[in-house]
């Protein structure tokens, strides 16, 4: 079967992301804010928010397999979009924590990041995604030249961080957080030949 | 111990409505799903009606008659009902907040039966109707402090342990108390499915050392907020222990034995370099993975709303503290 991607379906595509992702975030602060997220809404907003940046991000990893597979080169346009998503979702669960559950007690924040295994991988996630954010402009891609391709293979390092802040932040149901490492996996190998050659430049650089 | 000087507590619960705003709701909706379904399906209206709102499936708890005990309780701001019983740890019942009030509803309380055994000169066993007539019942409002640094101020309604203990008069060889939860995967979802119950091993089990079991603090709790306790706060009988983490205060308890050795208690088996035997509150002991200086309070409000308090050293019972004279509470804890 052969799927063709005009412009005009592009469009829609994106219209379609654009909803599906702002909406059901206005909706669930707007549900916090009323008091109407259960027992305690601040719980509720940082899973939701937390795991859907993971999703967001596993969607967009997802995007250059499936147009090289079903050759869509198109596809490639909705990436930068979902990639941003991520970022935006990332974002509401870091200012909701420090917001929200820590209520601004700074001092707590700098001490948990440093302290704390799962919230340390979590910033680190944190902070790559705001690089690759702030740099997704194609004027800083211009500018970047071929920096800006090595600065953006590190969404593949911020994806294992984010798996592991999320298996390490469970009590004993470690089901779900392994099912993620499942896809995060699967998404990584489909980019094994990239992987490895990358492992063996750091490993160079470094020796 | 402290002693409080009684003021009017009965004020702090005359501001919580959410009860009766929650019931309004509910019969609202029972009502529209009556009207709709019986216009729309006169022959099998029961059926209908159930489709339309599950308020018949609501687990229904009943009144209880007590005294107010003001020299045991706070008279802190009390969080809502519809928050006590819709956000809580009970893996039986699944591990999100939201599972226990799902997935409880249909639990069956009556017949039970609570067996005090052990190291006792007489051994008892209560059925349904003692839980709640066996001794006097009176309410106490406690603060509960999550291991997870979340809290709430809740009217529990119940008896001192102590009572119950010394009925079954026991041996001066009995050193511990051991708790034990209903062991039923027929109703408990979690008990059935690893996946649902969260990989913990069941029966849940708890344990308390003899002399903290004989604290007039320690209670046994029947209900909460007036009435008998919803399935998903641990019905019909649970533990109440309000200077330690929540986990300790164990749900739904089917046997209390007396022992000569510690029991092992199910989340430190699960993890014992995070979760004592002890677990009393204490803010100067870190969780490996987050902070226990200080706790979210769970009260009325949403996201804009919240507060976040200092967490004091056995949850601010002081009266307790004697207890651990020269115990290295870091060590134990």
């Amino acid at each position: 079967m052969k799927i063709r991607l005009t412009n005009r379906r592009l469009f829609w595509l994106k219209v379609i992301i654009h909803l599906s992702a702002a909406l059901p975030l206005v909706w669930v602060f707007y549900q916090g804010s009323i008091d109407q997220l259960g027992g305690d809404p601040v719980k509720e907003i940082l899973h939701f928010t937390g795991i859907s940046a993971f999703n967001l991000l596993l969607i967009s990893l997802l995007v250059t397999p499936l147009a090289k597979r079903f050759k869509l080169a198109a596809l490639v346009r909705v990436r930068r979009l979902l990639g941003l998503y991520a970022f935006v979702y990332a974002l509401a669960h870091f200012l909701s924590y420090i917001l929200f559950e820590l209520q601004l007690a700074w001092q707590l924040l700098i001490s948990e990041i440093v302290k704390r295994p799962y919230i340390t991988v979590g910033f680190f996630a944190f902070v790559i995604l705001l690089l690759l954010a702030a740099t997704s402009t194609v004027w800083a891609q211009r500018k970047l030249g071929r920096t800006w391709q090595n600065l953006h293979n590190f969404v593949y390092l911020a994806g294992i961080l984010i798996a592991l802040h999320y298996i390490w932040s469970v009590k004993s149901d470690i089901l779900q957080p392994l099912i993620y490492w499942a896809l995060l996996l699967i998404l990584l190998f489909f980019r094994k030949q990239k992987l490895t050659q990358l492992v063996k430049k750091c490993k160079k650089s470094l020796a | 111990m402290l002693i409080k000087t009684p003021k009017k507590s009965d004020e702090l619960e005359s501001q919580v409505t959410p009860k009766a705003v929650y019931q309004q709701r509910r019969n609202m909706l029972k009502t529209m799903g009556f009207l709709g379904t019986s216009a729309l399906l006169a022959s099998q209206p029961a059926r209908a009606i159930s489709w339309f709102s599950d308020d018949d499936e609501l687990f229904k708890t009943m009144p209880l008659s007590f005294t107010k005990s003001s020299q045991f309780s706070t008279q802190e701001t009390l969080t809502p009902i519809d928050k006590v019983t819709s956000h809580n740890n009970f893996y039986e019942f699944g591990t999100a907040k939201s599972d226990p009030k799902e997935n409880a509803q249909k639990f069956k309380v009556e017949p039970w039966k609570l067996v005090i055994d052990g190291l006792v000169e007489k051994p008892i066993t209560l059925d349904y109707d003692d839980l709640t007539k066996l001794f006097p019942l009176e309410e106490r409002i406690y603060r509960l402090r999550c291991v997870e640094a979340w809290s709430m101020v809740i009217p529990w309604i119940g008896f001192p342990l102590a009572s119950l203990i010394k009925k079954a008069s026991p041996l001066s060889s009995a050193k511990y108390v051991a708790f034990e939860t209903l062991d039923d995967p027929k109703q408990m979802p979690g008990q059935k499915s690893r996946f649902i119950g969260g990989g913990i091993d069941y029966p849940y089990v708890e344990g308390l050392r003899m002399d903290e079991a004989l604290h007039p603090l320690t209670l046994m709790s029947v209900g909460l907020y007036g009435e008998t306790l919803p399935p998903q706060n641990g019905a019909p009988i649970r533990l109440v222990v309000p200077w330690k983490y929540g986990f300790k205060s164990i749900k739904s308890i089917v046997r209390i034995k007396l022992t000569d050795k510690q029991p092992p208690t199910t989340w430190q088996k699960l993890a014992a370099n995070e979760y004592g035997f002890y677990a009393n509150v204490n803010p100067a002991v870190s969780h490996p993975r987050w902070s226990q200086a200080s706790e979210r309070r769970i009260t009325s409000g949403g996201l804009f709303n919240q507060s976040r308090v200092p967490t004091l050293p056995f949850n601010g019972y002081d009266e307790v503290a004697d207890l651990y004279k020269g115990m290295d509470l870091r060590r134990y804890f």
